[in-house]
């Protein structure tokens, strides 16, 4: 599994767009930088398409890219009812792994991985991927011992992932406190060296750009108000901007999933809540990697920024407000002071929360549904950024071949039914 | 933070208390007479309106008591607080309740005494 590269299909803006480079930027100095192109263009919806993706976040603009990259489909548009990456896309703290329990997961995730490897040149768009590593701490002599096994089965799969003592967390993470006296000491903790974070923003940017390059209308400011239905069958969209006439649609809109399924009269297992997440004013360099604790329920990075990025779990109600509840961020706070003492006297500087579909689960829904021609990518719950390339790659295979390919299949919407779930609660390491 | 007026000990802040989710949905006596997916209805799958949401909470760290909330989720405004058991009695807790799509599920029919198909 883990020796098969994905298919990326025509790479690198076949469709003549001018290219981003250094010559490029140096050359555009010359003229104070004032004709630089658009990067999209700001397309009208056109009467028929032959797919379109509801959504133009990072899955739903990946989706759309692969549908023309890989499977040569350019028919197609995405609609956005904001703008594009304004959900969770602009939401999460960036983090991106695929050290994972199940096999179902590390193909998925190790799919993904793979993608992220190459899409700054796929997409001819710096998305930032830095490999930077991200580990996960250990804060008892259990909790240790089940790493070692879960580190074992992600090797199986063919994924890097190593065990750290106190002593080499300390030397690769200088900032730590490793002193054993505190709440939750640290007893160890595992690497993923390959894991690391990306500029969310311009994943979105890039795979807009790159399938606008493709011919692929991304229409903003366009909400679904309705889904048309004859004998079983998807016929199109209405929209705020008028009705679309389509066979096929895909839905990648998180945490709004119930809601669009709710208009073709499908349910789907999901529970919409508030994830929150905030960062610290800028700071020098002190940590160069990511820090994850699932006891303690925090996860760490510093941006190029310089501003400490920390994130948590989600709130405990359902909720469409992207706004969530002051304890949770007490609490991550608590848990990274004790972790980093050094952090104890930074301000915050913004905090914010997205809403993400939850799965019983935690494992996405990339499903075909009971409706001919609509198809459903959600589910992802708080784990979906590093999952954008990978999600999108076996969506649009979905969408474009009627049928699931081997990493999609096992996320079926009939697991709920046949009991076949992938359980990765707790299996992932802190709650993705 | 929600400030939530628990009916036995009055106005608390939303730290005391654990969400439990959708309300209303009973356990199916009559189990063996439904199909994995009309089973799959009460075992996984849930409501999850944008708009007013019925749902259960529990006061944990204070008397320990279970009740129902209707609570908007867009707005998170706390409309009713009613008791286990027991329907809400506002005009949107009523429609909540009998527009939810798990009042016509085989599920819920088998949940009641005799009510198994």
């Amino acid at each position: 599994m883990a020796s098969n590269q994905p298919d990326r299909g025509q790479r690198g803006l076949p469709g003549g767009k001018p290219k981003y480079s250094a010559f490029a930027i140096a050359k555009k100095a010359m003229n104070y930088h004032q004709d630089w192109q658009r990067a999209w263009r700001d397309a009208e919806p056109k009467a028929e398409y032959d797919a379109v993706i509801i959504g133009g976040g990072g899955h739903g603009l990946a989706t759309a890219y692969y549908l023309a990259a890989v499977h040569g489909m350019t028919n197609i548009a995405v609609v956005e009812k904001g703008w594009l990456g304004c959900g969770n896309t602009g939401r999460n703290t960036t983090i991106i792994r695929s050290n994972y329990l199940w096999d179902e997961s590390a193909a998925i995730y190790e799919h993904s991985m793979k993608l992220w490897e190459g899409m700054s040149q796929d997409l001819n768009f710096n998305v930032m991927f830095s490999q930077r590593g991200v580990l996960t701490i250990a804060h008892s002599e259990h909790e240790l011992r089940e790493m070692s096994r879960r580190v074992h089965a992600i090797r199986l799969n063919g994924i890097d992932s190593d065990i750290l003592g106190p002593q080499e967390i300390k030397k690769f993470v200088p900032a730590i406190n490793i002193d054993q006296s505190i709440r939750y000491p640290v007893m160890g903790g595992f690497l993923q060296k390959r894991g690391g974070t990306a500029r969310h923003d311009a994943v979105a940017w890039g795979y807009a750009r790159a399938a606008d390059d493709l011919g692929v209308d991304i229409i903003q400011n366009c909400e679904v108000l309705g889904i048309q239905r004859q004998g079983g069958k998807v016929t199109g969209l209405d929209t705020t901007r008028g009705p679309i006439k389509t066979k096929k649609v895909g839905c990648v809109v998180a945490g709004h999933s119930s809601v669009i399924a709710a208009m073709a009269g499908i349910r789907l297992p999901l529970a919409s809540r508030p994830l929150q997440a905030l960062v610290s004013e800028p700071i020098k360099p002190i940590l160069d990697t990511v820090i994850m604790s699932n006891a303690v329920h925090m996860y760490i990075s510093q941006s190029d920024k310089g501003e400490m990025v920390l994130g948590a779990g989600v709130d405990k109600y359902n909720s469409y407000a992207q706004r969530g509840s002051f304890p949770v961020p007490e609490h991550m706070i608590n848990a990274a002071v004790e972790l980093f003492p050094v952090l104890s006297r930074l301000r915050m500087l913004r905090h914010w929360g997205g809403i993400v579909d939850t799965c019983p689960d935690a494992s996405p829904i990339i499903s075909k549904t009971d409706i001919d021609g609509l198809y459903f990518d959600c589910g992802w719950g708080t784990g979906g950024f590093k999952a954008t390339p990978g999600s999108g790659h076996v969506f649009a295979d979905l969408i474009a071949n009627d049928r699931p390919n081997k990493i999609a299949a096992p996320y079926s919407l009939s697991r709920f039914q046949t009991g076949l779930l992938i359980d990765e609660h707790g299996a992932a390491g802190v709650a993705h | 933070m929600l400030i939530i007026n628990c009916p036995h000990c009055g106005p608390r802040e939303e730290s005391e208390f654990a969400c439990g989710g959708e309300a209303h949905i009973a356990r199916p006596l009559a189990q063996n007479s439904l199909s994995d997916a009309e089973f799959a209805d009460y075992l996984f799958l849930r409501d999850n309106p944008k708009g007013l949401f019925l749902e259960r909470w529990r006061h944990t760290t204070g008397c320990r008591r279970w009740f129902n909330v209707a609570r908007d989720t867009v707005t998170h405004e706390i409309v009713e607080i009613y008791p286990m058991g027991k329907t809400p009695k506002s005009k949107a807790g009523k429609a909540a309740y009998s527009d939810s799509w798990r009042r016509a599920t085989p599920a819920e029919a088998a949940a009641k005494p005799g009510g198994a198909k």
